[in-house]
């Protein structure tokens, strides 16, 4: 079975229907998804931030992200959650569009980096904890992170969009 | 005297009229608007919930929001700037607009409460200040931006 066979099958399912016909549901979703980003991009950009050495620099940067992560996970828990939603509400159209196939690819990246980052640079975290200045392959990974993560947000935004939109697509 | 003249005004502006006949103008400004809100999200969140007790517990709340204010500052610039453009595209539909209107009542409150009670409070000794008002203060800030947030969301949900 195809990808977009499977999102033809989710599309004509009960659930996704009334998603997607609902007057205040789909709206209310669609809010909680864009309003987790303060929760979960604000706490992850401030960590960015901080690695990029121009914040907090006199936080180490293992509280930060001991005391911050539960809350940047929790905000993207929420966010899988509404936008596993949202794509359920409206899965054919979304899955052929191009921005939405960018936002994958970029979330993806984003979460390569996340992983390359901890499982590397960050293990010796305890050599640079206070430095206010990070080593140089943290600036990196921040930086990136950053790039990508604001990448996500206008890709994001472009999905409602549907310049690019196949012929016949609704 | 009906605002109404004024917000024909600002829709009949130059920037306006470009906005609104672009095709890709409003999106991308409505891009920068969202991630100005991720910025402010971070930056009032640290020290809120340093405030709660619920997050970065042993840095001196003072330094947390003299580090937070500046990303504060320029997160609100990007924001208004944003905000203002896309707001002279559609003016009128802002004018009728109920979440508009909730919107514009409840930023001025936030904007003034970040910058004189808030701004004071994390400022001051904190052995002097009582937690009931710390928490008290970071739950005023946190409910007056959510529901500048959510009001401005649903700006493009009711017509």
């Amino acid at each position: 079975m195809s990808l977009l066979s499977f999102c033809q099958w989710l599309e004509k399912t009960p659930g996704s229907i009334a998603l997607h016909e609902s007057l205040w549901v789909y709206p209310l979703v669609e809010s909680v998804h864009v309003l987790t980003l303060c929760l979960f991009l604000g706490t992850a950009v401030m960590l960015d931030l901080r690695l990029l050495g121009v914040t907090l620099r006199r936080v180490r940067v293992s509280e930060i992200f001991r005391q911050l992560m539960p809350w940047t996970a929790a905000g993207f828990a929420l966010m899988v959650v509404s936008g596993s939603l949202l794509f359920y509400a409206i899965p054919v159209r979304t899955y052929l569009n191009i921005f939405f196939r960018i936002k994958v690819a970029m979330l993806l990246l984003a979460g390569v980096t996340a992983w390359v980052f901890h499982s590397t640079v960050y293990r010796r975290v305890a050599d640079w904890d206070l430095d206010p200045v990070t080593p140089k392959w943290a600036r990196v990974a921040a930086g990136l992170s950053l790039a990508l993560w604001a990448g996500i947000v206008v890709a994001g935004r472009m999905i409602a969009y549907n310049w690019f939109d196949p012929p016949g697509v609704h | 005297m009906s605002l109404l003249p004024f917000f024909e005004w600002c829709e009949s502006t130059a920037v306006g009229n470009v906005i609104r006949e672009s095709l890709w103008l409003f999106p991308v400004i409505e891009s920068f608007h969202l991630l100005a809100l991720a910025l402010i999200g971070g930056a009032v969140l640290v020290v809120d919930l340093r405030l709660l007790g619920l997050g970065l517990r042993r840095q001196p709340v003072a330094q947390l929001a003299r580090d937070a204010q500046p990303w504060l500052v320029w997160g609100l610039v990007v924001m208004v700037t944003s905000g203002i453009l896309l707001f002279s595209s559609e003016a009128v539909k802002c004018y009728y607009n109920t979440a508009f209107r909730t919107k514009m009542m409840f930023l001025l409150p936030a904007i003034v409460f970040a910058f004189t009670v808030r701004r004071k409070l994390a400022s001051a000794d904190e052995g002097r200040v009582r937690p009931i008002w710390s928490k008290l203060v970071a739950l005023v800030s946190l409910a007056l931006w959510c529901v500048v947030g959510a009001s401005g969301r649903w700006i493009g949900f009711s017509g």
